[in-house]
């Protein structure tokens, strides 16, 4: 049974590594911004070449007068 | 002003032409560009930019997506962004190579914007790299100073629609730092620390048999102390700081009877554990802290983007153009001196007190007194601080220093300096002294009773009260409830300052409004056309001849005249001529149209005498009077129900820096015996609402512009209103969605229904509290009692608390079925589109 000492121990230094790597998550700024990081991983990383003005216009868009 | 249209016209603009860059109708000053339509060149240059440079994905992501940057002015106005005492307090980091600067940027509103921000590298090479916070508004920028400057990336967003706000206030005060960071980390601690002891703590509860061998058992308790030591000193730290200066001060707050039930708590378990004579009750007390560190970062809930300590300074521009023999040059606003010659052109502030000495002065004083038309100066004229001239530039000569200025004085008054030390006078704090005198009194009553006939016994039961009767549950029902009541006014479109607001509001006795732009709407003049001496309707024809006329003219008075008259416009325009103060002529297709003052187009007869109830525009064409426009500013909707409801609960109060022409429509809203002033200066405003506290009572202020700053701050709870949340608002308690303006009756009787809610809570955990004291003098508080006993009533505690908030909510039309309006002001354009 007293190997429960060194296991207990040993879950204890465990979980302390968890808490650790929240301690830097916040240090690091990791909970400052909650929102941008949610969008910003949807933009595609590649640059669109010749996409000069070629997009389509919406369609709402009726000429003036 | 299109940016601001930007955000609450809604989509009906896409009906017409609508422009590709931001969305807004196409007139017929549009320009097109690539087989598209753009209702400006400021907006076809902001495309250009972008589809140079390959960022068309920008128009990709949201349709419409950009602002309109606005007419291109010079780009002198960025000049001070070279000055090195500028520079020195916006850039944060500097290195050889390297600077790094935040920069606030109101105009972000899409994922879009996003997008091209953080893509601002491929726009100027020098940028090395852009970090934007959505919620905040806020862009991160670094860049390599040997290949650009700051004034670049200015003028280069600038151009694009983004440009940033940098204001002197600021300049003037760093940002703190996220101050939840401290309090993540100590939830993050207590929280490790409680469900470790929770697991040790568990051997002992189901030990029945009593199988556990004292090695473990020992082991168990010792890790426990080790663990709680982290809760006790780190995570309980704020708890006992507070209460050991409450204390010093001789004042009883919350954390006072807190802290008598933490420190006993935790010595007692110490003092069994080495003793030997008990496990301890480590489970409850690392549980507590945690539970009251929730409650705490529950209760903070706060606005990024906006602002409840602004004063003159944000308003303020950064930079003046001086004018001196070298020519004109931008310099910083702190630099200007008494005696400083300065241009100030259309549109711009004046940020000092000053002299006319060129130019024909066209002073809209509306932010700063309320009053609605804007005044005309001449040469040699003084004036104030705080206008914004309407016109061409004018050269000024500055007499008083920018913190001397009539406006800015308002800031020198004792309103201002108070230190904002809360003097306890929330619930928690007042019930705490009689809480705190009461338990002390049966924790003593039970020791002297025990004490004959056993000293341990009673110890046992002195210290035993002294934790049951910890008001934790006190302590929780607060953070929690007025949480929640943030919570839920944010979204029905009223932004609190803090939860001390709501305590405050449950007990107003008198509120007091501003008029211009707070009971009416500036923007949404409505039009009425008088006729003179039975003279027939103005026609078709005439109405568009003085459309056109009102156009060439910038008076709030004649834009309205533009705005509102929905008649056709014609192309011919001869012999314009505006007269300071009086009107505007001008020759329409070859007619001679006079718009103006009744003396301005030489009318006789006084078929009314005295103010009238409406500013009045006369018409004359070809030499005729013809009548004249009536320009209400409408009150906002449901106003009228809204005060009739107040009128009963309150006392109602009119301070406006207008004159009173509009009494008597006023008067009735108000009830026959309310006040009405008018002609209200900013210090006559603040020293009312000081007449009034010293008379007793609780004064609410609701304005919206700088002339009611003072008043807002004197007052014991100052409410904001704004038409636009990123926009300019005085310093304040909380600040009101003008969409959500007539919901304010619901705000303040929800504010008393939290409070009952609290009241309620309190009577529960004294009704626990009665039971576990039952306990607790007859010494027997065990430990599993403890462990049972307090973890449910604090949370029966916290789920009281939320439930009731939320569902009493519901019932008063807070949540659902109500949409609430101000979402759509802070995500306009749709994140989610």
């Amino acid at each position: 049974m007293s190997v429960m000492f060194l296991l207990i121990i040993a879950s204890l230094l465990f979980a302390g590594s968890f808490l650790v790597a929240f301690l830097w998550a916040v240090k690091s700024g990791q909970f400052d911004d909650k929102y941008t990081p949610s969008v910003r991983i949807l933009f595609d990383d590649t640059v669109e070449k010749g996409s000069k003005g070629t997009p389509p216009a919406p369609e709402t868009n009726k000429p003036t007068t | 002003m299109k940016t601001d249209n930007k955000y609450f016209s809604d989509t009906s603009s896409l009906t017409t032409g609508a422009c590709y860059h931001c969305g807004l109708p196409c007139e017929e000053t549009s320009v097109s560009h690539a087989d598209k339509q753009f209702c400006c060149s400021g907006c076809k240059i902001a495309f250009e930019i972008l589809s140079e440079n390959d960022l068309c994905q920008y128009y990709r992501l949201n349709d419409t997506p950009g602002l309109a940057p606005g007419e291109s002015q010079s780009d002198q106005r960025f000049a001070y962004l070279d000055d090195e005492t500028v520079l020195t307090k916006v850039i944060q980091f500097r290195n050889d190579t390297l600077s790094k600067a935040t920069l606030f940027i109101p105009q972000i509103h899409c994922s879009s914007c996003i997008w091209l921000l953080e893509n601002l590298q491929r726009l100027n090479d020098g940028v090395l790299s852009v970090k934007v916070d959505f919620l905040r508004k806020e862009a991160f920028i670094t860049w390599d100073h040997a290949k650009t400057s700051l004034r670049e990336i200015v003028a280069l967003l600038s151009a694009i629609g983004y440009e940033p706000q940098i204001s002197l206030e600021s300049l003037d005060s760093k940002k703190s730092e996220n101050s939840n960071k401290d309090l993540y980390i100590k939830i993050g601690i207590s929280g490790f620390c409680f469900g470790n002891i929770m697991l040790l703590s568990l051997p002992e509860y189901f030990d029945f048999g009593h199988t556990l061998s004292p090695a473990f058992q020992q082991f168990f308790r010792y890790l426990n102390i080790l663990l709680s030591l982290p809760v006790l000193f780190y995570g309980a730290s704020g708890y006992l700081k507070s209460a050991y200066k409450a204390l010093k001060r001789r004042a009883v707050n919350i954390d006072v009877p807190l802290s008598i039930g933490i420190i006993t708590l935790f010595s007692r378990s110490l003092y069994e554990i080495i003793g030997g004579s008990g496990a301890g009750y480590m489970d409850s007390f690392a549980g507590l802290i945690f539970l009251l560190l929730i409650g705490k970062i529950f209760q903070k809930k706060t606005y990024d983007t906006l602002s409840f300590e602004r004063d003159y300074k944000s308003f303020f521009p950064v930079s003046v153009t001086r004018r001196d023999e070298n020519g004109e040059t931008s310099i910083p606003l702190s630099k200007l001196a008494v005696g400083d010659r300065i241009i100030v052109r259309n549109q711009e502030l004046i940020p000092a007190d000053a002299i006319l000495r060129g130019g024909n002065g066209y002073i809209d004083y509306s932010f700063v007194t309320g009053e609605t038309d804007a005044q005309a100066r001449t040469p040699g004229d003084h004036i104030f601080a705080g206008g914004r001239q309407d016109g061409g530039a004018i050269e000024l000569e500055i007499i008083k220093e920018v913190s001397q200025s009539y406006l800015t004085r308002l800031w020198n008054n004792d309103a201002f300096k108070a230190i904002q030390d809360s003097p306890l006078t929330n619930f928690a704090n007042t019930i705490s002294k009689y809480f705190t005198a009461a338990i002390l009194l049966i924790a003593f009553a039970a020791f002297f009773y025990w004490y004959p006939q056993d000293v341990a016994l009673a110890i046992n039961a002195f210290t035993a009260v002294l934790i049951i009767a910890c008001p934790c549950a006190l302590a929780l029902s607060t953070p929690f409830t007025l949480g929640s009541v943030m919570r839920i006014f944010g979204k029905a479109g009223l932004y609190l300052k803090n939860t001390q607001v709501i305590e405050i509001l449950a007990k107003i006795d008198r509120i007091v409004f501003d008029k211009t732009g707070t009971l009416t709407r500036p923007q949404q003049s409505r039009l009425n056309f008088v006729s003179l001496n039975g003279l027939p309707e103005l026609t078709e024809g005439y109405k568009s001849f003085v459309k056109t006329l009102a156009k060439q003219s910038t008076h709030p008075l004649s834009q309205a005249l533009y705005h509102h008259l929905g008649s056709a416009e014609c192309e011919i325009i001869e012999a314009f001529e505006e007269t300071a103060g009086r009107g505007i002529s001008g020759a329409v297709e070859g007619h001679i149209v006079k718009l103006g003052s009744r003396s301005f187009i030489d009318l006789q007869d006084g078929h009314q005498n005295g103010a009238a109830a409406a500013p009045e525009v006369f018409v004359s064409i070809d030499g005729t009077p013809k009548g004249y426009f009536q320009i209400h500013n409408p009150f906002r909707r449901g106003l009228e129900k809204m005060m009739a409801i107040l009128r009963k609960t309150y006392q109602l109060t009119l301070l406006s820096g207008d004159i009173d022409r509009e009494r008597q429509h006023l008067q009735p809203l108000f009830g026959s015996g309310a006040d009405l002033k008018f002609q209200q200066s900013p210090q006559e405003k603040l020293d009312y609402i000081k007449d009034r506290q010293s008379a007793g009572e609780m004064v609410m202020m609701i304005g919206d512009g700088l002339n009611d700053a003072g008043a807002l701050k004197q007052s014991n709870a100052g409410i904001t209103v704004t038409e636009n949340l990123n926009s300019f608002s005085p310093a304040c308690d909380a600040i009101l969605d003008a969409g959500s303006f007539s919901r304010l009756t619901g705000f303040l009787k929800f504010s008393g229904t939290a409070m009952t809610i609290i009241k309620l809570n309190f009577v529960i955990s004294l009704l626990y509290n009665l039971v576990g004291l039952s306990f607790a003098v007859t010494g027997m508080l065990s430990p599993l009692i403890c462990a049972i006993l307090m973890p449910l009533s604090s949370i029966s505690v916290i789920a009281f608390a939320t439930s009731a908030t939320t569902l009493l909510a519901r019932r008063q039309g807070f949540i659902a079925g109500n949409p609430a309006p101000a979402t759509t002001a802070f995500n306009n354009g749709g994140i989610s589109k």
